[in-house]
């Protein structure tokens, strides 16, 4: 993975000093609320509901364990010995006291870690496919092309008022485990088809904008559909550059380049961004080979043994063990090296917030990483944890270390696989609690055969219209809302994150709170009674639609 | 129903409320803004008038000691015996987390009252 350089260690090291002086001002009160406010968000501190929170970035969801074991000392000593991992492959402190967070950054700093750009009008964290560098379908690693963003965008002087935030994802796969189309630019690595896209062969990006969820939900449009990778940091300085210039800075809500590829259309907007890119593709922001080659040597791959494909291991303890065998199917995908897999480790126990992870949590991870995994972790942005290259005959012990430490649930990708945001229970912006609503439909889907039954399937809850949780993009999408000071719930239907991205439809009126497990379960019912053959939930709804759904929840289509 | 000054400290952002430490001799609005981590702990104006006598007093106070920030009225209601805002976000806001009930404020007070202070 990625190493810090002099000119790295020196920014952050520098940044944190400076963070350091401007919060001795604050408290001093030779700034006041309103002057410290940009400063502190700059540095990723927010104020919520019951404190401060602190977000840290985790640059494409990969670290390695002394990086995590730091992450769980931060909670321990800073914090109440938990954090909380993000859709955006984060880590959150809900608890941090704002005269010690220029200790929390100098700790990260160690670590080569910061929480830089992870709020504002920014470039924020580039997020990528969980598995890149060990998953079987990948045409290259993407986290090249991730570091590559990451140098170009921190602290760039052009793009730090941006008319909004902006967020970028890069997959290096054709399934697409880092929802590129609901990101402002999405960049799909592919191979060129020597018909005018690329050389036959050449690996390049297609280029995607204009993604997003919020209060108006968009699927970023193909606006290039190759780009050689040389091109890459010219091709996106023209998109923020046209971005900055038509970008509507009057209205926050039409702020983002979503509106501005809407409004301007997005074969006009192809087109600026080709006369601006026509300017400066020849600069100094074309890539030479010898750097592409200097970040690549950072992500080659650890050296795998040469294994049988198969393990007796892991084999055997499967046919006597069902909760293991369930374990392995759900949460254990496969690698590009013979005899490997990657564990997924789910952060979705029945009944606990997802993605939480204690100080306890997180330091076994790490340790398990060493043990098992070269010493890397990967977060994904369902909000899991990953450890990407384990032996497969290894598979049988990791999975008992798991269960001991309750790390063990096996339902990756399943139902009570929910990505939720913090919703009312921590967010000062919320409208509703989104984790009641989660932990309950995982107790009553608590069941792994039940789970097993209903097989893959995505639920996403948001507590207000910002959409932290994705619930657009949710099979099932459940948004909070504020009925006359009652939380109160819609729910959505048939939305998709993946390769076959769509956006939900709403499905009628909303519901209390009480009644929502009920509706889902309800869904889920349907669902089960309508499907053919190995259907899964937004299969069948694409082909049934939302009547029968309509009508089992409201007694009417 | 009354109301109560809400606000976060400063220092490490927790959920404050205010009380009036009145000098005996100044009267109601001639107080000190005394911060509370406790609704219990807190003033409750019962009309709209010593409620924006409380609310100024907690600014006044902001905008000096700048201790605490985002101040601003809460409706609280008396529910068997004891004090809860009126709308979910502020109930939330002084109690905690509902989904972690070890460590909101009704925790902090009740490890308080064990620890015998
Ligand atoms: S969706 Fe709303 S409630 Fe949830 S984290 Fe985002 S801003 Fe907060």
């Amino acid at each position: 993975m990625y190493h810090y350089d002099e000119y790295d260690h020196a920014l952050v090291k520098d940044r944190v000093a400076q963070f350091r002086r401007q919060v001795e001002r604050r408290l001093s009160g030779d700034l006041t609320e309103e002057q410290f406010r940009p400063l502190r968000l700059m540095n990723g501190l927010y104020l919520q509901l019951h404190a401060y929170m602190l977000r840290v970035a985790i640059p494409y969801g990969t670290l390695d364990s002394r990086q995590l074991r730091k992450l769980a000392y931060i909670a321990r000593r800073y914090d109440k010995g938990y954090g909380h991992f993000t859709t955006r492959q984060n880590l959150q402190y809900n608890w941090p006291k704002l005269e010690e967070t220029p200790d929390i950054l100098a700790e990260l700093a160690e670590v080569e870690m910061h929480a830089i750009q992870t709020s504002g009008n920014c470039i924020r964290n580039t997020t990528s496919d969980q598995y890149a560098g060990a998953a079987a379908d990948e045409i290259e690693d993407p986290r090249i092309w991730c570091e590559i963003v990451r140098q170009w965008s921190t602290l760039h002087p052009e793009f730090s008022f941006l008319p909004r935030k902006f967020k970028v994802a890069i997959t290096g796969s054709e399934n697409d485990r880092a929802a590129v189309r609901v990101h402002d630019i999405g960049l799909i690595m592919k191979h060129g088809d020597g018909e005018g896209a690329g050389e036959a062969g050449e690996v390049g990006f297609e280029v995607i904008v204009g993604g997003g969820l919020g209060r108006t939900p968009f699927l970023g449009k193909t606006i290039r559909p190759f780009l050689a990778k040389e091109d890459l940091l010219s091709y996106l300085e023209a998109i923020l550059r046209t971005y900055n210039m038509l970008g509507r800075r009057d209205n926050k809500y039409k702020a983002r380049i979503k509106v501005t590829l809407h409004e301007t259309g997005a074969e006009e907007f192809a087109r600026l961004v080709e006369e601006e890119w026509a300017e400066i593709k020849e600069s100094s922001l074309k890539l030479p080979k010898p750097e592409m080659d200097r970040i690549a040597a950072h992500f080659v791959p650890p050296e795998f043994r040469a294994l049988e494909s198969r393990a007796t291991a892991e084999e055997e303890r499967a046919a006597g063990d069902p909760a293991f065998a369930s374990w392995v199917r759900n949460n254990i995908v496969e690698h590009k090296a013979s005899g490997y897999a990657i564990a997924n480790i789910s952060l979705k126990p029945v009944g606990l917030p997802p993605g939480d992870a204690t100080s306890e949590q997180m330091d076994l991870v790490a340790d398990l990483a060493d043990e098992y995994s070269f010493g890397e972790i990967r977060v994904t942005h369902t909000q899991n944890l990953v450890l990407p290259h384990v032996e497969r005959s290894r598979l049988p012990e990791l999975y008992d270390r798991l269960l001991a430490a309750g790390l063990a649930t096996a339902n990756v990708g399943l139902l009570s696989d929910i990505i939720c945001c913090p919703g009312l229970d921590y967010c000062t912006l919320a409208s509703a609690r989104s984790i009641p609503i989660s932990t309950q439909i995982s107790e009553r889907f608590a069941d792994q055969g039940r789970l097993d039954l209903v097989g893959q399937m995505q639920i996403k809850i948001s507590g207000c219209i910002n959409a932290c949780g994705h619930h657009h993009v949710g099979h099932i999408g459940i948004l909070g809302v504020d009925r006359k000071g009652e939380e109160h719930y819609q729910i959505q239907l048939g939305g998709s994150a993946s390769e076959d991205a769509s956006l939900g439809k709403i499905l009628g009126r909303g519901f209390s709170a009480d009644q929502v497990v009920d509706v889902v379960e309800q869904l889920v019912d349907v669902y089960v009674e309508l499907r053919e053959g190995d259907e899964r939930f937004i299969d069948t709804y694409r082909r049934v639609g939302q009547a029968p759904f309509k009508e089992k929840v409201y007694g009417t289509a | 129903m009354g109301q109560v000054v809400i606000a976060s400290r400063l220092s490490d952002g927790l959920v404050v409320f205010l009380r009036d430490k009145a000098d005996p001799s100044g009267g109601a609005g001639n107080g000190r803004a005394d911060w509370v981590l406790q609704l219990a702990d807190a003033e409750v104006a019962d009309d709209d008038s010593r409620a924006a006598e409380l609310l100024a007093l907690g600014e006044a106070d902001g905008a000096a000691i700048q201790s605490v920030v985002d101040i601003y009225l809460i409706e609280v209601e008396e529910e068997t015996g004891q004090l809860r805002p009126t709308k979910a976000r502020e109930a939330i806001r002084c109690f905690g987390p509902t989904v972690r009930p070890d460590l909101g404020k009704l925790a902090l007070a009740e490890r308080a009252l064990a620890a015998g202070n």
